[in-house]
């Protein structure tokens, strides 16, 4: 299992990026009235059949030749259900899968989101050639990071791992993200 | 709220500065692993410690730090590889961000490889 869930938001995106996606869109959403803590992670890479979804939910599948199992779906699956939440794949062949988790906020089960902002980083300063959408929203507030708008402040020829560059992004994630949820432990 | 808008500030504040970033063949290339067994035992912090470091120490030039996926070594996760030309590569295993921290002080600004964080002291160890 993994600790926290943002390791596997971080999990799952990677598989976007193996997917060959030019954008990757993902939402952490903290609805305490519905008690429900939902992460959308949604891309434009290649896709898969029917099968290879359900395939995928099977711990003892994977495309690696490396090793023999592949947990990273079934993780986080398992780890939404057991809070008495929900998971889906939807997929389609060459235009791109969307996951959708949704844990119980308040359930005894539910791991902590952990650091989110770390993970959002890591994505963004790793994956350069690829766009990312992330979306965080508490209740009504929400905030957004686009790189394709930090893209048109920024120009093309200066890295995202440029030390401030790489800084400024984790600053952004964290300062918005305590002005939308107040700082409330999640 | 933070805005974007400080990303232009920053961008007049690098003219010039930019380009240098292109990879040459002297460089020494850290890889970490990154797939759903490095991500589960901590690769993340690892990963953010070295390319922290390497940036703030304007290493940039001399060292690329990059991730990479499952070696099919899992349980000796968090992993990090150095690849540095002409010479064999050395994987250190379970590494955590004061390792790797090490790794990079002692091993690639140090050149002397700290054996006892490699694969083969981890295997020697379990023989």
């Amino acid at each position: 299992m993994m600790p926290e869930i943002s390791l596997n938001i971080l999990d799952i995106a990677e598989n976007s990026v193996r997917a060959n996606a030019s954008l990757i869109r993902i939402t952490v959403s903290v609805q305490p009235k519905e008690d429900t803590l939902t992460i959308i992670i949604g891309d434009d890479g290649c896709g898969m059949t029917p099968e290879q979804v359900s395939r995928v939910q099977d711990p003892f599948f994977t495309t690696r030749t490396t090793r023999k199992v592949g947990f990273g779906v079934p993780f986080f699956k398992q780890a939404a259900e057991s809070t008495g939440g929900s998971f889906q794949i939807d997929s389609e062949k060459g235009k791109g899968t969307t996951v959708k988790a949704v844990f119980g906020l308040s359930h005894i089960d539910r791991m902590p989101l952990g650091d989110i902002s770390s993970t959002i980083q890591t994505l963004i300063v790793f994956n350069e050639h690829i766009d990312f959408r992330y979306t965080y929203e508490y209740g009504q507030e929400s905030f957004v990071l686009d790189t394709r708008e930090m893209r048109e402040m920024l120009g093309e020829d200066i890295s995202f791992k440029e030390a401030e560059i790489s800084m400024f992004i984790k600053e952004y994630l964290e300062t918005n993200k305590k002005e939308t949820d107040k700082g409330a432990d999640i | 709220m933070k805005s974007l808008e400080e990303l232009r500030a920053i961008r007049e504040k690098m003219q010039g500065k930019v380009g240098v970033r292109a990879e040459n063949e002297n460089q020494i290339r850290v890889v970490v692993g990154m797939a759903t067994c490095g991500i589960a035992s901590g690769a993340r912090p690892v990963l953010t410690a070295l390319s922290d470091a390497v940036q703030e120490q304007n290493l940039t030039e001399k060292i690329s730090v990059t991730q990479t996926g499952c070696i099919g070594l899992c349980q000796y996760e968090p992993i990090v590889e150095v690849m540095e030309p002409g010479k064999e590569k050395v994987t250190y295993v379970k590494m955590n961000p004061e390792k790797a921290l090490e790794v990079l002080r002692l091993h690639l600004l140090g050149g002397q490889v700290v054996t006892k964080y490699t694969l083969s002291a981890a295997q020697n160890n379990n023989a």
